[in-house]
């Protein structure tokens, strides 16, 4: 593979990363909250919350962290997997 | 082998880092331990506060001092050598400011889930930065974000656009911090706002001037630590009291139950009217846990959108991204930065419960001759307001209470009223813990409003100094000069602020929203566009930045400050009651008032903060602007020539971390 083409494939892998990434994003950002009066219907047994504002006060931002810390090593990988990574 | 050698001294300066900090951190917790045991000695509260203030302060300037630099590539960038892991935390002080450790906590109070908006939206805002931004503005290596502009969108002009934007949603910003040092310094050790506001300045110049990044990272790790320690304590405490498990983020669940169960209680006793389509005006009662009654939806979704994507296009918080060693570095860091600011924002809504949960239970529907002590000396300060008067004593509460005519002598809802800064900083109190932990809460309060003033003066000064003085005005400068008008240039947007901030503007803290909406509308569609977009011409980015930032700050400035021109020549309407859609105001009625047409006008005026266009609130004008500047940059592009060869090479190498940073700057 050429060098032009391989990095044309790391940037179609980094791209598709983005785009899932984003997607998660915006699910746990916006499109949950909209249905938080549904999800409000359901407690979380034993803690007592309901689970529209859980969502919002704490689960989305679990979601968040958790998300950086694995798309920091898929996006490593991708650039090892195609040479373009830093030497270590 | 050079790498092998240079991976190895990393490796050392990593452990001694945490031997430092760890040590640090160690003599930070025996130091409360002392001043809580000098409390039971009988050392009066004045001194426990002054102690801790100036202790913690003297630390910051030690250090300050003590990393002190004549070299540029410390001074900007803290010689790209700062590590993931401690990078986070000080981009995690840099980040939450006074507003998110003393301001946000009453906000969830007040606000009930609407207020989680700005908890979500301070937070998955590093999203983007770790997926869209960071790691390629580190490749790049810049020591600014204006670097960038003028390089990939041709020169000055665009640089020149970059420092505008960057000052006007900086300024505002930082000076908030300076008056919230201004704040917490008088209302704990009694000095005058004043005097206060100026003390902060001090220790804000310790830090920052000397050692320039360097320093402050350094200073800010240290900072970190202090506040999570200060706001994660006193929660702690209360959640063993009483619930038996040291995880307020789980056991608040319950509380927010029985607040649930406390709202039925008061409205059936007559105590609270509840909020309805049909009154849903400011004294009703809003369940804490129903959605949209403070914010529309368009209103909700938009805080989080702006505050999210402003987090991602904020200077001060990506060019901490700038000090790491490595582009994979810096995505882990945005990851680190993330987890530690996430410690305190997933606390803050069990201080707003607990605390809801008190004022329910022991404030309203009780006597008014029964009420606690703690209550007055906020009260005093006129921070809790009882049937329309200064809570200051208990005296003053019963004469209030009696004037009101068919008042039943039992507190109700309507007759509560408590500012917002309160929650965090009474929580000690109203727990019954001893002043040491009041004392903590402020050291850590001083501790999240100096970190943050320290990293947006830095962006400020940096980006006049290096951008406006150095790249525009005088290329030739030697390294010794730069350094001089770095530390000069600080030093007057320091005390400018400070003079500022003295003043007591009146609406300063509404402006740190305004700056998120000021910096997404001005830089994200460029820096998004420039790196993901090859084919965006430097034109398309400049008529971009000027078109989205234009419109965002128009509208701010003229439903704000000019809200009957607007009414009159933009076709600007009154915003709506979210829950009842019934306008705010009546238009017809204000604009036939005498001063309809005033311009800066107080927020008093009946228009201030009340038009706008399709009930947008003015705090997401980046709505507004960001789109605009996207299909600005799109069109004009298109219209244009295709970029140089050269300046697409130069995208491709931006987005592969292998290799040489774009900018090499001369040391």
């Amino acid at each position: 593979m050429s060098s032009k083409e391989n990095d044309k494939a790391h940037w179609d892998a980094t791209t598709r990363l983005m785009f899932i990434h984003l997607g998660i994003w915006v699910f746990f950002g916006y499109i949950i909250h909209m249905f938080v009066n549904v999800l409000n219907q359901v407690t979380i047994p034993v803690l007592g919350f309901p689970l529209g504002f859980y969502m919002a006060a704490q689960g989305s931002l679990i979601v968040f962290v958790v998300m950086l810390f694995i798309f920091a090593r898929q996006q490593n990988q991708i650039d090892r997997q195609y040479g373009v990574a830093e030497e270590d | 082998m050079a790498t092998a050698t240079q991976s190895e001294s990393a490796a050392a300066f990593y452990k001694q880092l945490g031997r430092m900090y760890g040590t640090y951190t160690g003599g930070f917790v025996g130091f409360v331990v002392l001043l809580a045991i000098l409390e039971q000695v009988g050392v009066p509260n004045r001194v426990i506060g002054y102690l801790f203030v100036f202790f913690t302060l003297a630390v910051y300037a030690i250090i300050g001092v003590m990393t002190r630099t004549a070299q540029l590539s410390e001074y900007y960038v803290a010689g790209r050598r700062v590590p993931a892991f401690y990078n986070g935390m000080a981009t995690g002080a840099d980040w939450m400011s006074a507003a998110s450790f003393v301001g946000m906590a009453g906000s969830l109070f007040l606000l009930g889930y609407d207020g989680i908006a700005w908890v979500l939206g301070w937070t998955g805002g590093f999203v983007l930065v770790s997926i869209l931004i960071g790691p390629y503005l580190r490749k790049f290596g810049a020591y600014t974000v204006p670097d960038f502009m003028s390089f990939r969108f041709g020169g000055n002009f665009a640089r020149f656009l970059a420092v505008i934007v960057l000052v006007c949603a900086s300024f505002t910003y930082v000076t908030a911090q300076i008056y919230g040092t201004g704040l917490i310094a008088s209302r704990f050790l009694g000095m005058q706002f004043e005097i206060a506001v100026f003390a902060g300045l001090v220790g804000i110049l310790l830090c920052a001037m000397l050692g320039g990044m360097r320093a402050v990272t350094w200073t800010q790790i240290a900072q970190y630590i202090v506040l999570i320690v200060a706001y994660l304590t006193p929660i702690v405490i209360l959640s063993t009291k009483h619930y038996g498990i040291p995880i307020p983020e789980l056991t608040y669940g319950r509380a927010i139950a029985e607040i649930a169960a406390r709202e039925q209680q008061l409205i059936k006793d007559g105590l609270a009217v509840l909020c309805t389509a049909a009154n849903c005006g400011p004294t009703t009662l809003k369940p804490h846990v129903t959605p949209f009654l403070n914010y529309s939806p368009l209103n909700y979704f938009g805080i989080i959108l702006c505050m999210m994507v402003g987090t991602a296009s904020l200077p001060h918080i990506l060019m901490r991204y700038f000090t790491t060693p490595s582009v994979k570095e810096a995505r882990d860091s945005v990851a680190w930065s993330l987890l530690f600011i996430f410690l305190l924002y997933f606390s803050a809504p069990a201080y707003a419960a607990f605390s809801k949960l008190e004022v329910y239970t022991n404030i309203i529907g009780s006597n008014v001759s029964a009420l606690k002590p703690w209550l007055f000396s906020w009260g005093e300060l006129g921070l809790i307001q009882i049937c329309g008067k200064n809570a200051a004593s208990l005296d003053a509460v019963v004469a209030a209470c009696k004037a009101i005519a068919g008042h039943p002598g039992v507190i109700r809802f309507q007759d509560f009223v408590i500012n917002t800064d309160v929650i965090v900083l009474s929580t000690p109190e109203i727990a019954g813990l001893p002043y040491v932990i009041s004392g903590l809460v402020a050291a850590g309060g001083l501790a999240a409003a100096l970190s943050t003033a320290d990293g947006l003066l830095l962006a400020i000064a940096n980006a006049l100094s290096h951008d406006i003085y150095y790249k525009m005005l005088d290329p030739n400068a030697p390294t010794i000069r730069r350094l001089t008008v770095a530390r000069v240039l600080l030093f007057f947007v320091a005390v400018v602020a400070a003079y500022l901030a003295s003043t007591r503007p009146s609406d300063i803290l509404a402006m740190v929203g305004w700056a998120f909406s000021l910096a997404m509308a001005g830089n994200f569609p460029a820096l998004v566009m420039g790196i993901w977009w090859k084919r965006t011409t430097a034109t398309g980015a400049v008529c971009g930045i000027i078109a989205g930032f234009g419109l965002c700050i128009f509208y701010l400035v003229v439903t704000r400050y000019f809200p009957g021109f607007g009414v009159k020549y933009a076709g600007m309407t009154s915003l709506l009651n979210p829950l009842t859609r019934a306008p705010l105001v009546d238009i017809a009625k204000a604009m036939a008032l005498p001063n309809a047409m005033e311009s800066f006008p107080t927020l008093a005026h009946p228009l201030a903060n009340k038009v706008g266009w399709f009930d947008l609130n003015n705090i997401n004008c980046g709505m507004l602007g960001a789109p605009l500047g996207f299909a600005v940059i799109y069109v004009v592009s298109l219209m244009g020539k295709e970029p140089s060869k050269e300046m697409q090479a130069f995208v491709d190498e931006i987005r592969k971390p292998r290799g040489r940073t774009i900018l090499q700057e001369k040391d």
